[in-house]
Order: structure tokens, then sequence, then C-alpha cells
């Protein structure tokens, strides 16, 4: 069982994959890691003994944030954005997409379910 | 895309000049009126109050050191949405 920056991997997938579980590393980084700590990214999981193990630990403690490290970072950024009232920090506030997206549709991410709106007619046919 | 490196960040001239010579004791303190919304906030912007134009009125915006890095029009909404007429909150 390999139990890295606080996530159990799952055990049966390629060690390129199984990095991906951890928040903050995708295909690219996993595969960055892998080869730095000299493992092919084809060997599953538990093939790992306990020196690659700590290798692996080891640039991903040098290296990278992951985590709830990286959670609470973009969680600050997000707040510096809405102290100072910006124009992004605005759009957080009203649950709206920040990069100027189409909201007359569309948009359901970020406004989530659709609010029906009571009296609203539909435009007539013909 | 983002703005290349090696032209640094925009600032119009003009308000960068009248800012700078605040700085140097030149010039009228105050407030700043300015259209110039493109305008990045650069670190000699820091604690001056502008007046900045929202296409309708002027937007007091006062300058921190959190908004070096963003435009001056990012801190004055073009658009003030109020809510539909006959929805009540």
């Amino acid at each position: 069982m390999a139990r890295i920056a606080g996530i159990d991997l799952p055990k049966n997938k390629r060690g390129e994959i199984g990095l991906t579980y951890i928040f903050g590393i995708g295909r690219s980084t996993a595969q960055y890691i892998l080869t730095k700590s000299g493992i092919d990214w084809n060997k599953k999981v538990h093939e790992w003994n306990d020196d690659e193990q700590a290798a692996i630990r080891n640039v991903i403690n040098n290296e990278f944030k992951v985590e709830g490290a990286l959670r609470s970072e973009v969680q600050m950024s997000i707040k510096r954005l809405l102290d100072i009232a910006c124009y992004r920090g605005l759009r957080h506030r009203k649950g709206l997409p920040l990069r100027g997206q189409r909201t007359r549709t569309n948009s359901r991410t970020r406004k989530g379910k659709r609010k029906t709106v009571a009296g609203k007619k539909k435009a007539p046919k013909k | 895309m983002a703005r290349s490196i090696k032209k640094g960040p925009y600032v119009d001239a003009k308000l960068e000049g009248k800012v700078l010579a605040i700085n140097e004791g030149k010039g009228k303190r105050g407030v700043l009126k300015t259209w110039s919304r493109r305008s990045t906030i650069t670190p000699d912007f820091v604690g001056h109050t502008f007046a900045v134009h929202n296409g309708n009125k002027f937007i007091p915006v006062y300058v921190t050191e959190f908004m070096v890095g963003h435009k001056l029009g990012e801190f004055a909404p073009t658009r003030n949405f109020k809510g539909h007429a006959g929805s009540k909150k």
C-alpha cells in the first residue's frame, strides 16, 4: 500500500496514473516525478518498493505543492480577488463566470442548477 | 494572451507622469480623475486615490498594494445590474 501526501494510491494502476489521484498532480507532473526518481512509468503502484516510494515522496515534497497546501493557496488567491473588489472578485461573489463567457445561456457549472423564474413567458411561436 | 514581458506593463504616459510628479512632491495631491481604465497599476500608484471613469461617472478607487498588476478599469464596473423589473429580493 502506497500512501503518499496523505492519500492512499490505487494499487492496481500504473504509477503514472496512480500519482494523479493526488490533488495537484496531473499526467505530466506524474511522469516528471517518476522520471526524476528513476522509476518506469508503467510500473504498478503496488510494485514500488520502499526506496522508490521514498524517492517519490522526496521529489513531491521538494518541488510541488499538493493537497491541503495547494487548496489553501487557491482559496487565498480567490479571497484576495474578493477583498480588492476587482471585476474577477465581483464575479466570484455573484457565482458567475470570470473570463467573459456568455451568461445568457450555459455557464451552468458556475451558476448551478437552473432556477426557473415564475411568470416568464416563452416567446410566442410564429 | 498575456502581454509580452519585454514591453513591461502598460501605463498611460500622462497618468504615470502625474502620479510620479505627486510622489516627488510636485503637482497637487488629491483624487486623480482618469479615463485610462487600461492602465496597469504599478507600485508607484499605491496609496493614491483615482477617480476611474466607468462610462457614466467616476468611481473612486483607493489603491492598495494587493491591486498592483491589475488594471484600473477592473475596479470600476461598467455594468451595474440591479435585478430585473418586478423581481423582488
